[in-house]
């Protein structure tokens, strides 16, 4: 579907030859990826390939040395500005959920809204109790994340990304942390936020979320790009042996 | 299958016999430590109790009462220390109202001390019938306080600017006065003392240096070197610098350069010297907190878009002060205490006031005992009424963080 047309559209994310070093470390070694509007991207590889590094470089948590990174038309550079205003259009949802442990659930949403968006507070909190019926949890609104369960509690990072209102999400191993309970309710509300037509990127091993809403998949290691494509060319035929090696771990079970 | 679940209660609590016989008499030894604990306890008191009404001379406290409260401060000036103490119990009383737990113990307490202080059978020309008015109208300032702050109208924020208003009042202009208005005229800081000095330095301080103290730690983390290297050195420089040396540092070293012209008043002085100091204390307390701020904090508060400025106001201070709240009251409570020392610059605070009066008066001069414990008993309560809002205050503040 989004490959047909590719070539007529602009991409809202475009990397090219991306690196990253931790002192000497290389940890990304130019990465290019381009995705367009409305597509879920599914990273996945082993422990230490570079993918949540590469995502957290899209709303610049980690500055890359080399290559350059666009963002709706926004290039990611020194530019505080430029950091500013990607920040306002990506949302991120993180491993460990990250919350603010002295705010109510709905303050951690609207602290955002109100203070970067500049929106009133009454309006902040009504787009924020629509985002969490949204995410299943509305009743949950006045309690301190620590009151929550984890799974309740990754949803709430959910809404809290949502609140203002991104063009783009970022979900770095969003139900690793979770009790294996927990995990499902979590990727319905990602499967739900995917099927309204959010740009999505999503680095997890949950391949099952991948089969059903990925557009394309990404496979890293050692801080490359091995192998991308659909969901069912990753699957069906995978191409490189690190890939097929790695799905074989993974899919074991 | 139908499985049974058999409820299984906890054991029931045991009763208050079962409980003495469990921790006070369980072997030979422990009910020995006990009778010895309670025999030396019994005789401790009684000894303390009959020496404090009998035996104690209190005359030097309650032949000049007021020398204590507000050191030498022009009597026919008395209202003025007199205003600025009814305008701050019924601030207290609002502050019961709007704050509840953390200050209604000591609004109670304050309360009730001076309504007996109003009636008190001191014999005394010093305690007019108007200060004994000025004491009685107290509990009921702060009851109408307590009253108002629990209405609806009050916010915490309103108390609290109030609370900025009346204190500058008090200290720039109600106090010191003006030397050309008439009503108002000028009162040195030198005749200022007693517990009027000891609280004005106490809070203002508490007050100034926990602000300086944040922006210290927040400069002593900071990523321009210049701001950096500041708050080490000052900070590094005042804490490995006993308090009484800066004291004397600001009092004479500090009057000696300066122009005469531009010479800052003694107190003010004294005042700047014990900022600094417990600046420096707080600085690393607060640095504690927030480098127990997780960094996932700070990028979660970056990815929904705030700046830096933001990021510290809304989502690493709060986190980290209450982190460091038993700290920095400690640090409170040492300033508290500290305040005595600047006897040695020639401020007559409450302890200095003892001292001019145990040598002042021969009949006095052997009454150490006495006047040393009324001031350490002054110290002990509110030393204490701050560790117990502290106390109050880490409480509610667990509430949700589990």
């Amino acid at each position: 579907m989004s490959l047909n047309d590719k070539p007529q559209r602009t991409p809202i994310i475009s990397c090219v030859d991306v690196h990253k070093w931790f002192g000497h470390f290389h940890a990304l070694k130019g990465v290019s990826m381009e995705v367009y509007k409305g597509e879920v991207i599914v990273i996945f590889g082993p422990s230490g390939s570079g993918k949540s590094t590469f995502i957290r470089t899209l709303n610049r948590l980690e500055e890359h040395q080399r290559g350059t990174i666009i963002i709706d038309g926004i290039e990611l550079s020194h530019d505080v500005r430029n950091v500013e205003r990607v920040r306002m259009e990506t949302g991120m949802v993180f491993q460990q959920f990250n919350l603010f442990p002295h705010l109510t659930v709905i303050q951690n949403i609207t602290l955002a809204p109100i203070w970067v968006r500049k929106w009133p507070k009454d309006k902040a909190e009504k787009v924020g109790v629509e985002l969490l019926e949204r995410v299943g949890i509305p009743e949950q609104a006045d309690k301190f994340p620590g009151q929550l369960s984890g799974g309740q509690q990754q949803r709430v990072a959910i809404a809290r990304a949502l609140a203002m209102q991104p063009k783009i999400m970022l979900f770095d191993e969003p139900t690793s942390a979770l009790d294996p309970e927990m995990i499902k309710e979590v990727l319905d509300a990602m499967i739900d936020l995917a099927k309204s037509g959010m740009t999505m990127l999503v680095v997890t091993h949950e391949m099952g979320f991948a089969r059903a809403v990925a557009d394309r998949m990404f496979f890293f290691d050692m801080g490359t790009i091995v192998e991308s494509g659909t969901p069912q060319e990753i699957f069906a035929s995978p191409k490189e042996e690190r890939t097929k090696l790695f799905l074989s771990q993974i899919l074991q079970h | 299958m139908s499985v049974t679940v058999e409820t299984i209660y906890p054991p029931a609590a045991p009763g208050p016999l079962e409980w003495v016989r469990k921790n006070l008499f369980s072997d030979w030894f422990n009910a020995l430590l006990t009778i010895l604990s309670v025999g030396l306890l019994y005789f401790t008191i009684v000894a303390v109790v009959r020496w404090g009404l009998f035996t104690a001379d209190w005359r030097p406290i309650t032949v000049s009462p007021m020398l204590f409260l507000v050191g030498q401060y022009p009597r026919d000036q008395l209202w003025r220390p007199g205003i600025s103490l009814l305008a701050s119990t019924f601030l207290i009383g609002m502050s019961w109202g709007v704050w509840e737990r953390y200050v209604k113990a000591f609004a109670i307490f304050l309360g009730v001390s001076l309504g007996v202080l109003a009636v008190f059978p001191l014999d005394t020309p010093t305690i007019t019938p108007a200060i004994r008015a000025t004491f009685l109208v107290n509990p009921l300032l702060i009851y109408l306080g307590y009253r108002l702050g629990r209405s609806k109208a009050v916010s915490g924020k309103a108390v609290a600017l109030l609370w900025l208003v009346v204190s500058l009042l008090i200290t720039l202009v109600i106090l010191p006065g003006f030397r050309n208005v008439p009503g108002l005229p000028r009162v040195p800081t030198t005749v200022w003392g007693g517990l009027l000095m000891t609280l004005l330095l106490a809070v203002g301080g508490i007050v100034l240096s926990f602000p300086i103290g944040i922006l210290l730690a927040l400069g002593r983390r900071s990523s321009l070197p210049v701001v950096k290297l500041f708050s080490i050195i000052f900070i590094e420089t005042v804490r490995g610098v006993p308090l009484v040396t800066i004291l004397f540092m600001f009092s004479i070293i500090l009057a000696l350069f300066l122009p005469a012209e531009s010479r800052i008043d003694r107190v003010l002085r004294a005042l700047m010297g014990m900022v600094f100091f417990s600046a420096a204390y707080t600085a690393e307390n607060v640095r504690g907190g927030l480098q127990a701020i997780p960094e996932g904090q700070i990028e979660a508060a970056k990815a929904v878009g705030l700046n830096n400025f933001q990021i510290t106001l809304f989502i690493v201070l709060p986190q980290a002060l209450r982190l460091v709240i038993p700290a920095t009251v400690g640090q409170f409570i040492a300033l508290f205490k500290d305040t005595t020392l600047v006897v040695i610059v020639g401020i007559n605070d409450l302890l200095g006031i003892g001292n001019a009066v145990l040598n002042l008066n021969p009949e006095f001069v052997r009454l150490q005992m006495e006047v040393y414990l009324f001031i350490a008993i002054i110290f002990w309560v509110f030393c204490y009424f701050m560790s117990y809002a502290s106390l109050q205050l880490e409480k509610a503040l667990g509430v949700g963080e589990r």
